[in-house]
């Protein structure tokens, strides 16, 4: 028992109750909405962030009529026979940009000092779909850095709202001491007296943070994740909860940090504990198992391209010892 | 003198004792639904009335009622809407204040319709006064046997509770209610599922304004057609109005749907024209949310027609010329009044009130009321009407819930009517702080509609 749905005239059948997201992401390529707050790995994620948005033009096979408001493709269920309009619909255009206007409002935009310049899904989305120039002209909010975990730093300034760290610390981890505090556009993650969140998992919300709101400490400042290189490794964790199943990210020969494997759309496959993360940074703690292969279109990819020899250099043994040095340095680690 | 079915016996001394609300014959719709009606006569009867929703939105009360889901072995629930907050609305308050058994018969009616065993009051936080007066009242019911176990000996049980919110405009979203009902924070649920399939505690219920609640007592008592005879079309019964602003006599009106605005405005059974002799300049026709009009276009739709108190009338011209029935919170505003002040101010309000989950609201709304804030001061610049109207569209229809449409429409509606006010107060900055604009040509007669060429 499937359904069939069309996503910008691509049809694909997927299970009942599949979101329309999810639905995209199995075709998908361009056609795949972004999303800065849902997450495939947390229940009731999504919803929030509105970049989404998506034109629903047939509502089903049973009931034709087109939905009245764009909905959002992360919460809204595939029916029989749907059709939706993602990036050729001008009105969905029109909105998402918008949305990235709105989400860069409060942004503080210092990606030149962010850590996770390199890896933000709002740097891409602003890249994506945003306007060169702010048409906002007042000051933004800002707050002080603190620290909510010994190892974990909030610089609430950059943060978009998501509420994935909320979700996180409810369904990772054993129990929640953060959350959002107030209201609207003052309303702000905290952990209200400041007590320090602690525990196994609590590591997790720095990998889900969508921007450079939640920052790891051991990490901070280190280098740019594009002079870094991801290399997958595991080792024999005894937590429970973890399998050990880790990116390094290597400057030279030392490990700077440590984070879980993310997906194409940068979430994490397995979310992994604390000792893993803060603790386990050298190079004998882990079994190696080779290269993490990163999107050619990101742009920590930037320093390390797949060297993929032309054929023409191939079948010729000239070419081919001009290049000698390039293949070995390609080849090692 | 029209009819009144909520407040009939408003102005009888102790009507907010149950002994008193009993000898005007209150309770007999409880005794009629649950002696002599079934469940579903009781919807079918509220159907057959076509009341709507009075909370805002319209939607026919006894359709919602219908879609209910009734799955073995759930509990259901009915929970009142108490949290009226929209600016220039207070009729809730007016009728929990003096006739809250009103509001008690409607809840033991509609919960006995829907097969509720437990229902809640939830109320705004800040009407702690209203509170006291429910718990007495629900105190007095149960005491008489209205409420409790074996209400009447019919065998049927409710409880009624009253909850205090904490006073957030967010709580009156009905999924937002729900939520901070079960003690979450106030942020509106993402819909489907609808409250009817799984609402308070993932069981299904019913939101339901207190208005509405209080209008299931009359259709009961004299039956659904009668109730449908009163109004005009489908805007059916009789309608609670919080008339405020520069009225000469402020207060909340009963009238039936219907009524011609002039008559509501000018004559002196309801608001007796406006204050101090002065000329009117706008009107706010159903509370803050819905878009503002100007005095001619408010008296007058576009094809010339008088414009009447009911929810299709209102609504003529759709959103380029028209207004909405809204909560019926009127507000009057004289020809000494600043559009551009009341916009900053409405929007200040929708800023503070945003929850905060949704991109759009909550950014856009701070946005607009600092654009606002500058305009109204007098550092404006020309652009900034288009900016604003350009971020009211990216928030309207985007956001979960519609508070997001609320915050937006009387920014675009004061922008599409009174755009000359607007550059006024960047082209003459220095002056606007020290005066208004006046009620320029807001009042004029419109202009005659064109006879298409044969």
């Amino acid at each position: 028992m499937s359904v069939k749905v069309t996503i910008d005239g691509i049809a694909i059948d997927v299970e009942p109750g599949t979101s329309i997201l999810n639905a995209a992401r199995q075709i998908g390529g361009d056609i795949v909405p972004p999303a800065m707050c849902y997450y495939s790995k947390l229940k009731d994620s999504g919803g929030k962030c509105r970049t989404c948005l998506v034109k629903v033009s047939k509502g089903s096979e049973k009931d034709p009529r087109p939905m009245p408001k764009l909905v959002a493709s992360c919460r809204t269920a595939v029916m029989d026979g749907m059709e939706v309009q993602n990036i050729t619909s001008p009105e969905v255009i029109e909105a998402r940009k918008g949305i990235v206007e709105i989400l860069l409002l409060n942004h503080p935009l210092d990606c030149p000092i962010c850590d996770q310049a390199g890896e933000c899904d709002l740097q891409n989305l602003g890249f994506e779909h945003g306007a060169a120039k702010t048409r906002y002209e007042f000051d933004r909010r800002t707050f002080e850095k603190i620290d909510i975990g010994d190892k974990i730093q909030l610089h609430m300034t950059r943060c978009i709202l998501c509420y994935r760290c909320v979700f996180t610390a409810d369904q990772i981890t054993d129990h929640r001491i953060h959350g959002i505090l107030n209201r609207g556009d003052h309303s702000e993650i905290s952990t209200y007296i400041h007590a320090a969140v602690d525990n196994d998992f609590s590591g997790n919300v720095i990998d889900v943070c969508p921007v450079g709101a939640l920052t790891d400490k051991t990490f901070r400042f280190k280098n740019r994740v594009w002079f870094t290189k991801p290399v997958d490794a595991h080792r024999d964790c005894d937590h429970v909860n973890c399998n050990g199943k880790v990116t390094l990210w290597y400057k030279g020969e030392e490990v700077l940090r440590v984070t879980a494997r993310k997906d194409q759309y940068g979430e994490v496959e397995e979310f992994i504990c604390n000792t893993c993360r803060f603790d386990k940074k050298k190079t004998s703690d882990w079994v190696i198992e080779g290269p993490r292969k990163i999107s050619n279109k990101s742009v920590i990819n930037s320093n390390h391209y797949d060297f993929i020899p032309l054929p023409v250099v191939k079948t010729n043994p000239v070419l081919m010892e001009a290049n000698k040095e390039q293949f070995e340095r390609d080849t090692r680690l | 003198m029209a009819r009144k079915l909520l407040l009939e016996h408003i102005n009888v001394p102790g009507i907010n004792t149950f002994d008193v609300y009993r000898s005007k014959g209150g309770y007999a719709a409880v005794e009629k639904a649950l002696k002599t009606l079934t469940p579903e006569e009781v919807v079918e009867e509220v159907k057959k009335s076509g009341l709507r929703g009075r909370g805002g939105a319209g939607f026919p009360t006894g359709m919602k009622w219908s879609f209910l889901a009734k799955p073995e072995g759930v509990a259901r629930y009915l929970v009142c809407n108490a949290d009226e907050s929209e600016p220039g609305t207070f009729k809730d308050r007016y009728l929990m204040t003096y006739i809250p058994h009103l509001l008690i018969e409607g809840m033991i009616v509609s919960s006995f319709a829907l097969g509720a065993k437990v229902s809640y009051i939830y109320v705004r936080g800040e009407m702690m006064p209203q509170i006291r007066i429910l718990e007495k009242a629900i105190a007095e019911a149960k005491n008489a046997g209205f409420l409790g176990k074996n209400i009447l000996g019919t065998g049927y049980d409710l409880e009624l509770y009253v909850q205090p919110g904490g006073g957030a405009y967010i709580c009156g979203e009905e999924t937002a209610l729900l939520e901070s009902l079960e003690g979450k924070r106030g942020n509106p649920r993402i819909k489907p599922p609808f409250p009817a399939i799984a609402g308070l505690y993932g069981c299904p219920t019913v939101v339901n304004n207190v208005e509405s609640i209080a209008a299931v007592v009359p259709i009961i008592n004299d039956g659904g057609e009668e109730y449908a005879k009163i109004g005009i079309g489908r805007s059916t019964g009789t309608k609670l109005i919080s008339a405020g602003g520069n009225v000469k006599k402020p207060g909340v009106y009963e009238i039936d749907l219907g009524l011609p605005v002039e008559e509501f405005l000018y004559s002196d059974e309801y608001c007796g024209g406006i204050a101090n002799g002065k000329r009117l300049k706008a009107v706010v026709a159903g509370g803050s949310s819905v878009p503002i009009l100007p005095a001619n276009l408010f008296f007058k739709t576009i094809n010339n027609e008088p414009r009447l108190m009911s929810y299709e009338s209102l609504a003529d011209g759709g959103f380029v010329s028209g207004t909405m029935m809204g909560s019926g919170g009127f507000i009057a505003y004289d020809e000494d009044q600043c559009i551009v002040r009341n916009t900053w101010n409405f929007t200040r309000f929708y800023h503070h009130e945003s929850c905060g989950q949704c991109s759009p609201c909550r950014e856009g709304t701070g946005w607009m009321e600092k654009v606002l804030h500058r305009l109204e001061h007098g550092h404006g610049k020309l652009s900034d009407m288009d900016l604003l109207v350009d971020v009211s569209k990216k928030i309207e229809g985007n956001t979960i819930c519609p508070l997001g449409d609320a915050a937006a429409w009387p920014v675009a509606s004061a922008i599409r009517h009174f755009r000359d006010e607007f550059e006024w107060h960047v082209t003459n900055g220095a002056e606007a702080v020290t005066r208004n604009y006046g009620l320029a040509h807001y009042a004029d007669p419109l202009p005659k509609k064109e006879e298409p060429v044969a």
